[in-house]
């Protein structure tokens, strides 16, 4: 057991509480930086690809996740913001704007276009939010469709490769040039949204979550809280999308679909609402389910000659998973190890009631 | 001719639409939860209606199988209540949201699975039937969505501003805590209610699948079903059915007379129009509390 004894103000909100956690980032740091070097050996980079996909996941995720996890939103439209990311960069690639200035940019745009859409509804109980999102998602495609000349329609629009500076940076010829430079957005991103989180901004996105009346007591301004946090949302969500493009390499109007926004959702719920890392976790999660599936399905076809062959199998166990989690775990399986950390830590004192929150009795949202 | 042919078809489709945010309404007036999966239920009633009545099925007289399958749905919400969303009392809104998203997945996949992924037709008996008068043709199933939904939304109405049930159903929404300090027993009530709104949702599904073909992803209509909720005001029963109407009508009219496209999005645009201009609905039953 370690006590952290806080002697100023500023140990409230460190990085990092203690050097052990900061030598044990540093070696995370070390590793991730260290696994191409690993396939580059074998000389196969087809699960660096992968890898390189559950990091993609994992920004999109960590852009819900401020707005669900840390602002109590609901989204279920993510995926129109990665749609809106990824057709303004390759719209932007296509004019010739460099990628260092267009992927910035898609991003921020894709951030103010979600926060108009989002606006009047933003002044409305959650609910309402969760609505318009859903709607929004349903209508993606037929906006895809009906917008040809900048996305290609049904046909679908091929990904121009990343220039930086003379640099090609392409998913299949140049899968280690490709790994770092997303691993790379996905650290700047932590890097901020950690940062963010000690803001005087951070801070009133969670006084958001947590009580919307005393936030307002406090004198914050809900309205424009909210809004920023879904601005800040929607553009991680755009810049994921335009990497999702680079990864895939080829988008239609089917790519960024509704299943796409609620498996983000199932993502941050799996890893554990309200953590950075569980962004993280849920996205490796995702990455994994459908490889253990098709894996599941082989094996059982190989040695007990038992064919599954059923449609939407896979959404609907992804749904069963999500249940379980929501009603064994609603802290996610980062939660789930904080529980076990705490265990140990303060072993033999953990009680099973530690980390019980506290019942809440609803009130209607009718009166606000 | 044609226009009021168009009307009436669009009123039916609406009347459909109505019942599903009847059965979303319903949920949340009492509960305050949002049942994302109701186009679900609806579908799922549907098809058990199907898997009754159909000669490939079972084969049940139409007459049975109707309040067979309505009694089956009402148990069916019930039992979800009570073995699930019982657990999450007291949780975040929001986690519920995700939970009925993903037990519409969960739904969609065993409709597919025990009936058929085809679009399939519910056996009535009065299907092919028309009553002419005029120039105009009036399916009976047209005029049965109507006149069914204005019956259940009439009885909806007094039973929640009338019967004592109903207010109790008010009061557990309005603060759960108040209402456990009156002796209402508040789970029982939120089951009873989840029953309720199956079984609209078995009366929606069956209605559905007697005017046209139903297939799993049929539940995805929930949506506009939710719509027409907004629309009409968050918790106001006749505001749902109004909704409905809304939708139902501009839906054919849109793609009649508009530019191709528009009938798809045209819903969703009235959707946002209302969320700008007049937020809680059109009857809305939002109040704002001053900090």
């Amino acid at each position: 057991m370690r006590f952290v004894f806080k002697t100023s103000y500023d140990a409230d909100i460190q990085l990092f509480k203690h050097r052990a956690q900061a030598v044990w980032y540093g070696l995370l740091l070390l590793l991730v930086l260290a696994t191409p070097l690993y396939f580059a050996a074998i000389g196969d980079a087809y699960l660096l690809g992968e890898i390189t996909g559950v990091l993609i996941l994992a920004i999109a995720g960590m852009g819900l996740m401020l707005l669900t996890g840390h602002t109590g939103l609901p989204s279920l439209g993510h995926a129109t913001f990665m749609a809106l990311g990824c057709y303004l960069n390759i719209n932007f690639l296509g004019a010739g704007v460099p990628w260092l200035i267009a992927f910035p940019l898609s991003g921020l745009i894709a951030g103010a276009l979600g926060t108009m859409i989002a606006l009047p509804v933003l002044r409305l109980h959650g609910v309402y939010l969760a609505l318009a999102t859903l709607a929004m998602s349903m209508l993606t495609s037929d906006f895809v469709v009906m917008a040809e000349p900048w996305t290609g329609g049904i046909a679908g629009a091929a990904v121009p490769d990343i220039n930086i500076f003379g640099v090609e940076v392409n998913r299949y010829s140049t899968p280690y040039k490709f790994y770092y430079l997303v691993l790379f957005v996905a650290i700047l991103l932590v890097w901020f949204y950690r940062n963010l989180l000690r803001t005087p901004t951070g801070r009133s996105f969670t006084a958001v979550r947590d009580s919307e009346i005393s936030a307002r007591a406090m004198g914050i301004n809900l309205t424009r809280t909210k809004a920023m946090s879904f601005f800040l949302s929607a553009t991680a969500a755009g810049l994921a999308g335009a990497l999702f493009g680079h990864s895939a390499g080829y988008v239609t109007n089917e790519t960024f679909d509704l299943v796409m926004s609620i498996t983000l959702l199932l993502m941050i719920v799996i890893g554990g609402l309200g953590f950075i890392h569980g962004a993280f976790f849920g996205a490796i999660v995702v990455g994994i389910i459908p490889v253990a599936i098709a894996n599941g399905r082989s094996f059982l076809a190989t040695t007990f000659d038992v064919n599954i062959n059923v449609p939407g199998l896979e959404s609907a166990l992804f749904a069963f998973i999500l249940i379980c989690f929501i009603l064994f775990e609603p802290m996610g399986l980062y939660g789930r190890w904080l529980k076990i950390r705490t265990y140990f830590e303060l072993f033999p004192f953990y009680r099973k009631d530690m980390f019980k929150r506290q019942k809440s009795y609803l009130k209607t949202d009718r009166v606000q | 001719m044609d226009f009021l042919q168009l009307i009436i078809s669009g009123l039916a489709n609406g009347c459909v639409y109505g019942l599903i945010a009847l059965g979303f309404v319903l949920i949340y007036k009492a509960t305050e939860a949002v049942n994302f999966a109701q186009g679900d239920f609806m579908m799922l009633g549907a098809f058990v209606c199907i898997g009754f009545t159909n000669h490939e099925y079972m084969g049940l007289d139409f007459w049975v199988a109707v309040p067979l399958s309505i009694l089956v749905m009402g148990v069916f919400g019930y039992l979800f209540n009570w073995g699930i969303l019982r657990h999450m009392f007291g949780q975040s809104q929001t986690s519920i949201v995700i939970l009925t998203i993903a037990m519409g997945f969960i739904i969609r996949f065993f409709a597919g699975f025990f009936w058929s992924h085809e679009p399939t037709s519910l056996e009535t008996p009065f299907a092919g039937q028309d009553i002419r008068s005029g120039g105009l043709v009036l399916g009976i199933d047209e005029v049965m969505i109507v006149v069914v939904t204005a019956i259940l939304t009439l009885l909806f109405y007094l039973f929640f501003s009338r019967s004592r049930i109903g207010l109790a159903m008010q009061a557990a929404s309005q603060n759960q805590l108040a209402a456990y300090y009156m002796g209402i027993p508040v789970k029982r009530i939120h089951s009873l209610v989840w029953g309720l709104s199956g079984m609209v949702a078995a009366v929606a599904g069956i209605l559905f699948a007697s005017k046209g073909a139903i297939d799993p992803s049929t539940g995805l209509l929930g949506i506009k079903a939710f719509a027409a909720a907004a629309i009409g005001g968050f918790g106001s029963l006749p505001g749902a059915l109004l909704g409905g109407l809304i939708i139902g009508l501009v839906e054919p009219l849109a793609s009649r007379y508009g530019p191709p496209g528009v009938s798809q999005i045209a819903p969703y645009a009235i959707l946002l129009l209302i969320l700008i201009f007049r937020p809680g609905g059109i009857f809305s039953q939002t109040q704002r509390k001053k900090v």
